[in-house]
């Protein structure tokens, strides 16, 4: 039976909450897997393409070129070059990071793929295309198989890269 | 790779949407939230509920909010055998129509009867709410409805 509420102070109603939400059970795969678990012990995994020789980290499994399993297992160096960056100004929800920062594309060496990641130490007027960059990692025991275990990476005192070694990768 | 070191997580992708809900609407989640039902009179006098901003085979205008329920009778029921998470109810429950006591449509809501050998088409039932300090004013206000009389069939 209804029990009658006391007058209510909030006034009438004139909103509704109405979340979409879906639940998945993500698996990145077998290669991004070993990736993954790769970061874990704070190493970068790559796979090499056994017909272009292209090393692609994260690997995906396959070759995009080629077509063919990529089984041949690359460690790769802890240091790259930024290939293209973007300096974030904007707030947005779900921010993480505060404002500005700088989300680099970062050729690992040895890679031909470059991927994102954080750069810090720098003011984000120095930034620049070529810059040699190292990867600085979460203290050991908060390694977790995830790229949040990649901190960020940081300059390099080291001479910038010359174009022609990445302008196959922009 | 052996399965057991490819990785698996949990990953939920939500819109946190709210929306506008009217004057009609609005009046029947805020009776809701009161712990009442409320319908509105459409063409030629008849109740409708849930109610609606147009008669459905007018086009006009409704009218005022009426008070219906709080018993009402079950005119098709689906008995939900193995509830899912996102389910109202964690046990067995019946997706129902009740038609509520003077209204002339029927509410789709859920039957908490104990069992499909206890609920039938005719069968009355009557409304449970949430307490009062739950109810936020939304359908999840009504835990369910139940047989008149509680016991069941």
């Amino acid at each position: 039976m209804t029990d009658q509420a006391p007058t209510d102070e909030r006034g009438p109603v004139t909103t509704l909450a109405t979340p979409i939400r879906l639940d998945f059970d993500f698996t990145p795969g077998i290669a991004q897997s070993k990736f993954l678990r790769g970061l874990e012990q704070g190493r970068f995994l790559g796979q090499r393409c056994p017909v272009c020789t292209k090393v692609y980290v994260p690997s995906r499994g396959s070759c995009p070129t080629d077509g063919v399993a990529t089984t041949d297992p690359v460690e790769l160096s802890h240091s790259g070059t930024v290939t293209t960056y973007c300096v974030v100004n904007v707030p947005f929800q779900g921010q993480s990071i505060e404002i500005p920062y700088i989300c680099a594309q970062v050729l690992l060496d040895g890679a031909n793929v470059s991927f994102m990641g954080l750069l810090q130490e720098i003011p984000t007027d120095q930034i620049r295309m070529g810059m040699r960059v190292e990867a600085v990692w979460v203290e050991p025991d908060e390694l977790t198989p995830s790229l949040a275990s990649v901190k960020y990476f940081r300059p390099k005192s080291e001479a910038d890269a010359d174009y022609e070694t990445y302008k196959e990768y922009l | 790779m052996p399965d057991s070191e490819v990785l698996h997580a949990a990953h939920r992708l939500e819109y946190p949407y709210s929306r506008s809900v009217g004057p009609v609407i609005g009046a029947f989640l805020t009776g809701l939230r009161d712990g009442r039902l409320l319908g509105v009179t459409g063409a030629g006098g008849s109740v409708i509920v849930p109610p609606t901003e147009y008669d459905p085979t007018t086009g006009d205008d409704t009218g005022e909010m009426v008070e219906v329920g709080p018993g009402g009778v079950v005119e098709s029921w689906a008995w939900v055998a193995e509830p899912q998470a996102k389910h109202p109810l964690a046990t067995p429950f019946a997706w129902a129509l009740i038609r509520l006591d003077g209204a002339d449509t029927a509410l789709l809501h859920v039957v908490d009867s104990g069992g499909p050998d206890r609920l039938a088409t005719g069968d009355r039932v009557t409304v449970r709410f949430r307490p009062a300090a739950e109810r936020i004013g939304a359908m999840a206000d009504i835990v369910a409805f139940v047989p008149e009389g509680g016991a069941g069939r």
